[in-house]
């Protein structure tokens, strides 16, 4: 088991000519995924940041073959991916579907839950950075209570969904939840689901600098405090067991204290109009108190 | 040896794909096109078939699963019908721009609303601008043949394009006929192994589809429209070799019946063109000096051909369709095809829509009220306007 960055194999398929912001947390992301599974991969992109990212045609950052695919159609492009090549004889390529939130959570849920149900081989890994980044920051099903989007200007009205338990309701192999700010832990999960056949899931908290406003040093700090204030829980679902890890699974069993929503989401300029002009108190009550209903039910249901 | 299959236009659809051995299939269900992937799936269960068969979730993830697919280099085929095709509108685009040659069947059916099943030609109409070539059929015996050649059409390095093989619902998906259904082993040396244009291989990564400036983009465009017109000769190529081969032909981008000495010229498509001969033999019959010329290709659309007979006769259209706020698809684009070089009259009908029956008879009272004269220029609806 990789127990170290250092540890991590070398090689990169993340290359030179990105075109990514600073501080980008998909590019992060997308480094430990290569690394986990290696050259002999297929990845399928849908609209999202990623598009940008691969570079200009007919240049690419990618060293893997990639496809690019419409917003709501990676899940169901992966699924003709994987019979291609299994009619091709090709056992040995893993095919990954690499999906913002909103690719996942609003439009392309369809093909995602179709593929899930058909028993597709695959990894479907969902980059959250809780908004429509790419588009210019507009709310999504996974933008979190009270936070400015370009169309939730006084704050989101509505709590954002629980897509780990959508996914878990399809029963597959593996799921988990992920993070940025934890590489090892992203590195052995996406490892481990690409030793398991059929269907995986594997969603990675994202904070985006310029999406959250947060200074473009600060992505690993606001993925550990998101974690730390249980506002993302790490976790792995495997033959219907659901299992914490790390941090998350202390507050789980109540062995620390999870911290205060505030001291996450007060350095990030998404949440500024719950503190300025003055304080917001209900509504960062409100961001609390549906925290602590989450891990209510996660007692419940996983302890 | 052939043999003879008495069967619908569905099932015969099934069977040439199937003889075409695709790798991967992917469908959903849709009347009237349900028992096209229903014969495919007998086929999957009777092991004829030997792909993959992806039952998806909607038509959109369908044509999204052949693109994955065909993307590996693979064969792929689909099937869908009216809304379901519309549906498929964001991936239609995308498998043309891709370049990737899914060979898919359209049942030609109305859009609603008002929920209607009957034959109607403005879902695949309004499909037009995408990029796939079309083909319309007018016989199960056409259906089957069309659907192998397209296959070697749409894969062939020159086209590399998405082919769409539109037929009538009912009239022809659900209404057996005998087809002649050649060997295995002739379709195999017909339609050769798929070589793809570019293909995900992890031996030879690149990336497809990633941002593209404008420059980069008009020339996608630009060999697209190419390819579309190496297609118009390629059609008839591979119809003639067709005929060669197994001795039947419907004709290549257009099918022309009896035009020899017509001072008029009949245009349609689908199950009306086979309709107009039983009213061109009776026109004739009666002394009236038209023909037919059925459009067997929407697109590439033959505005040569369209030229040539616009030079010896005056045309009469009928479509099954019609663009709203304009005029009917195949009559507006045989004007487009003729301006300014005859001064051919073209009368249009609109007839058939939301799967009125067109008759014979009904052909012949609109063919003789243009000949007579009496047809406007504008477009006349059939059954609406006195005629």
């Amino acid at each position: 088991m990789i127990l170290a960055i250092k540890d991590l194999p070398r090689e990169e398929c993340y290359i030179p000519g990105s075109a990514a912001c600073p501080g980008c947390p998909a590019t992060m992301a997308l480094r430990i995924v290569f690394k986990a599974i290696g050259k002999k991969m297929i990845m399928i992109v849908p609209a999202c940041c990623t598009a940008v990212i691969e570079s200009l045609h007919p240049k690419t950052s990618f060293d893997i073959p990639t496809m690019n695919i419409a917003f709501e159609a990676a899940a169901a492009g992966a699924s003709g991916v994987e019979a291609g090549l299994k009619m091709l004889g090709r056992k040995d390529i893993t095919v990954v579907a690499w999906a913002g939130d909103g690719g996942t959570y609003d439009i392309g849920i369809q093909a995602l839950s179709g593929a899930l149900e058909r028993n597709t081989d695959f990894i479907y890994i969902c980059y959250n950075n809780q908004i429509y980044s790419n588009t210019g920051i507009q709310r999504s099903g996974a933008t979190p209570y009270a936070a400015w989007t370009t169309t939730t200007v006084s704050g989101k009205t509505e709590f954002r969904k629980e897509m780990g338990e959508i996914i878990q309701a399809h029963h597959i192999p593996y799921a988990a939840q992920a993070c940025v700010a934890y590489p090892e832990d992203l590195f052995r999960k996406i490892q481990k689901a690409k030793s398991i056949k059929g269907p995986k899931y594997i969603e990675i908290m994202a904070p985006c600098p310029p999406g959250w406003r947060f200074g473009m040093e600060k992505t690993v700090e606001m993925g550990t405090m998101a974690v730390e204030t249980g506002a993302w829980a790490l976790y792995e679902y495997e033959n219907d067991k659901v299992t914490f890890n790390g941090k998350s699974k202390l507050i789980l069993e109540g062995k620390i204290d999870r911290k205060p929503i505030e001291d996450w989401i007060k350095y990030q300029g998404r949440f500024r109009h719950l503190f300025i002009p003055k304080k917001d108190v209900k509504r960062i009550k409100a961001l609390e108190d549906h925290v602590d209903q989450i891990w209510e039910r996660y007692r419940s249901c996983y302890l | 040896m052939s043999q003879v299959m008495i069967d619908t236009g569905n099932y015969i659809a099934a069977k040439a794909a199937v003889m075409c051995k695709p790798e991967v299939v992917a469908a959903y269900p849709i009347t009237p096109q349900t028992t096209l992937v229903e014969g495919v799936a007998n086929y999957k269960a009777s092991g004829e078939f030997k792909g993959e068969y992806i039952c998806v979730e909607s038509e959109h993830s369908a044509m999204a699963a052949c693109i994955g697919a065909s993307s590996t280099g693979v064969r792929t085929f689909t099937g869908t019908s009216s809304h379901g095709l519309l549906l498929m509108h964001e991936m239609l685009h995308w498998a043309a721009l891709a370049r990737l040659p899914v060979i898919m069947c359209n049942i030609n059916r109305v859009v609603g609303p008002g929920w209607n099943i009957w034959a109607d030609e403005n879902d695949s109409i309004s499909q037009r601008d995408t990029g796939w070539i079309q083909f319309y059929c007018s016989s199960n015996q056409e259906i089957f043949d069309t659907i192998i050649q397209s296959f070697k059409l749409g894969e062939h390095e020159k086209v590399s394009l998405p082919v769409m093989i539109s037929y009538n619902a009912f009239i022809l998906s659900h209404t057996s006929m005998p087809v002649y259904v050649p060997d295995q082993k002739d379709v195999d040396n017909f339609v050769k192994k798929r070589i793809p244009k570019w293909k995900l291989e992890v031996e030879n990564p690149i990336t497809f589809g990633n941002i593209i400036l404008p420059h980069e983009y008009e020339k996608v465009r630009r060999e697209m429209q190419n390819c579309q017109e190496n297609a118009k000769k390629l059609i008839p190529e591979i119809a003639s070799e067709w005929k060669k081969k197994f001795g039947r032909f419907h004709g290549d981008l257009l099918e022309f019946y009896k035009c020899e000495g017509a001072e008029y010229i009949l245009l349609s498509m689908g199950a009306i063109g086979a309709e107009s001969k039983v009213a061109i033999d009776n026109l004739q019959k009666n002394g009236f000096k038209v023909g037919l010329a059925r459009v067997r290709t929407f697109r590439p659309f033959p505005q040569e051909e369209i030229l040539k007979l616009a030079k010896k006769a005056d045309l009469i259209v009928i479509d099954r369709n019609i663009s709203i706020g304009n005029e009917g698809a195949l009559f507006n684009e045989v004007k487009g095809s003729i301006y300014g070089k005859t001064d051919a009259k073209v009368h249009g009908f609109i007839a058939g829509l939301g799967g009125k029956d067109v008759t014979f008879g009904d052909i012949e009272t609109m063919c003789k009220k243009a000949i007579k004269g009496k047809a406007t220029d504008h477009q006349v609806w059939y059954g609406l306007e006195e005629v």
